[in-house]
């Protein structure tokens, strides 16, 4: 898919510019786009690392099981075909305590650890159940508490307050994650539906 | 409303610090180490996204440049204007669910070409902040466990993620508008 839209970004541009003859307008673009690419991500390192340093703090000291253990009433209401007590669970507290905790690098790994856990309740093995598909209904639209990389590209081009989108985003991305789940919820009661 | 979330925006960030800071000391764990050790780890995360950007951001510069995103934006434009959704975020929505580090590209030139305290830049900070690449979720979730029928999670993905950008709109326009 990515492949696609690239190619299509790129040749498309030289077909149009070739139509209104601005030809020179796209040696130049090349070479300053590639420049740009590698000045951005040179002013990313500085907050990416101090960042990952201060997640790792967290990880230690053990706030990733504390923010589970908090969460743990919710997930009987959001996954009802998960039996209590089912390793399952734990890993999906997990998954989304990383994400709330803007820990990408951790949400991953404990959300397919979650996956291969849900793999084994499920009757059939191609396809994905209920649960799984709530699962990644939380995870594309995940809660971010901290927008970590947004942050660091407003300071580096001279905001005045590169902070103030913390509330924005928490607050879109909360809605964004209601919705998600309302959507798949309605989703699955239609197949089952369907189904009989 | 908007001192409550420019409250929360100005105090989240210091507040975690300090938290994480002190938490982790009286768990013993010891804090400066392992803040190196982590800090580390950011480089590879750097040098990762490093080819996508410059991928990107040439794609992206030429699209712009040579007029070819004023064509796209002429025919889009009716749906916009129905949805209240300014063009110059186009491109950021269109990328957002597909891939992470091509649509953070684009955030970053939205942010240059207008400034990052503009309507234009708050407003690509938040759509990119706020949610995920359902593309690449769904392909490593359900790649991991050899899920071949996604069943109805690309639908759900796509539509929060279409969710997440008028949310997106909506709260910036309140807030800062």
């Amino acid at each position: 898919m990515l492949n696609l839209i690239w190619l299509f970004l790129i040749v498309s541009s030289i077909v149009v510019a070739a139509i209104n003859g601005r030809m020179e307008l796209i040696n130049q673009a090349v070479f300053e786009g590639a420049k740009n690419g590698v000045t951005v991500c040179f002013g990313l390192f500085s907050v990416i690392a101090f960042w990952m340093g201060l997640m790792r703090i967290a990880e230690k000291a053990g706030l990733l099981q504390l923010l589970a253990k908090a969460l743990t009433p919710i997930v009987g209401w959001i996954f009802p075909d998960v039996p209590k007590g089912h390793p399952a669970i734990g890993y999906i507290l997990s998954n989304i305590s990383a994400n709330l905790l803007g820990l990408g690098n951790a949400a991953t790994p404990m959300g397919l650890k979650a996956m291969e856990e849900l793999q084994k309740l499920n009757p059939d093995k191609q396809a994905a159940s209920p649960a799984m598909c709530t699962l990644l209904a939380i995870n594309t639209a995940s809660i971010t508490l901290i927008p970590t990389t947004m942050i660091a590209i407003r300071m580096q081009y001279g905001s005045a307050n590169s902070v103030e989108i913390v509330g924005t985003t928490l607050v879109s991305s909360f809605a964004a994650t209601f919705f998600a789940l309302l959507l798949d919820r309605w989703y699955r009661i239609r197949s089952r539906q369907l189904r009989k | 409303m908007y001192q409550w979330v420019s409250l929360v925006s100005l105090w989240a960030i210091p507040v975690m610090i300090s938290f994480i800071l002190v938490y982790g000391w009286q768990k013993k764990v010891p804090v400066y180490e392992t803040f190196i050790e982590g800090a580390k780890g950011g480089l590879g995360t750097t040098i990762k996204i490093l080819p996508h950007l410059i991928a990107m951001m040439v794609a992206i510069t030429l699209f712009r440049e040579s007029g070819a995103l004023d064509l796209l934006l002429q025919i889009l434009e009716p749906l916009l204007r129905a949805l209240h959704i300014p063009k110059e975020i186009v491109p950021l929505a269109l990328l957002r669910p597909l891939s992470g580090t091509g649509s953070l590209a684009i955030a970053t030139d939205l942010i240059a070409q207008y400034g990052p305290d503009s309507l234009i830049g708050r407003l690509a900070s938040t759509i990119q902040g706020s949610t995920d690449t359902t593309l690449y979720v769904l392909t490593v979730y359900f790649g991991a466990v050899g899920i071949r029928n996604g069943a109805y999670a690309l639908k759900v993905g796509l539509w929060s993620d279409l969710a997440g950008i008028v949310f997106s709109v909506i709260v910036v326009y309140l807030i800062f508008g």
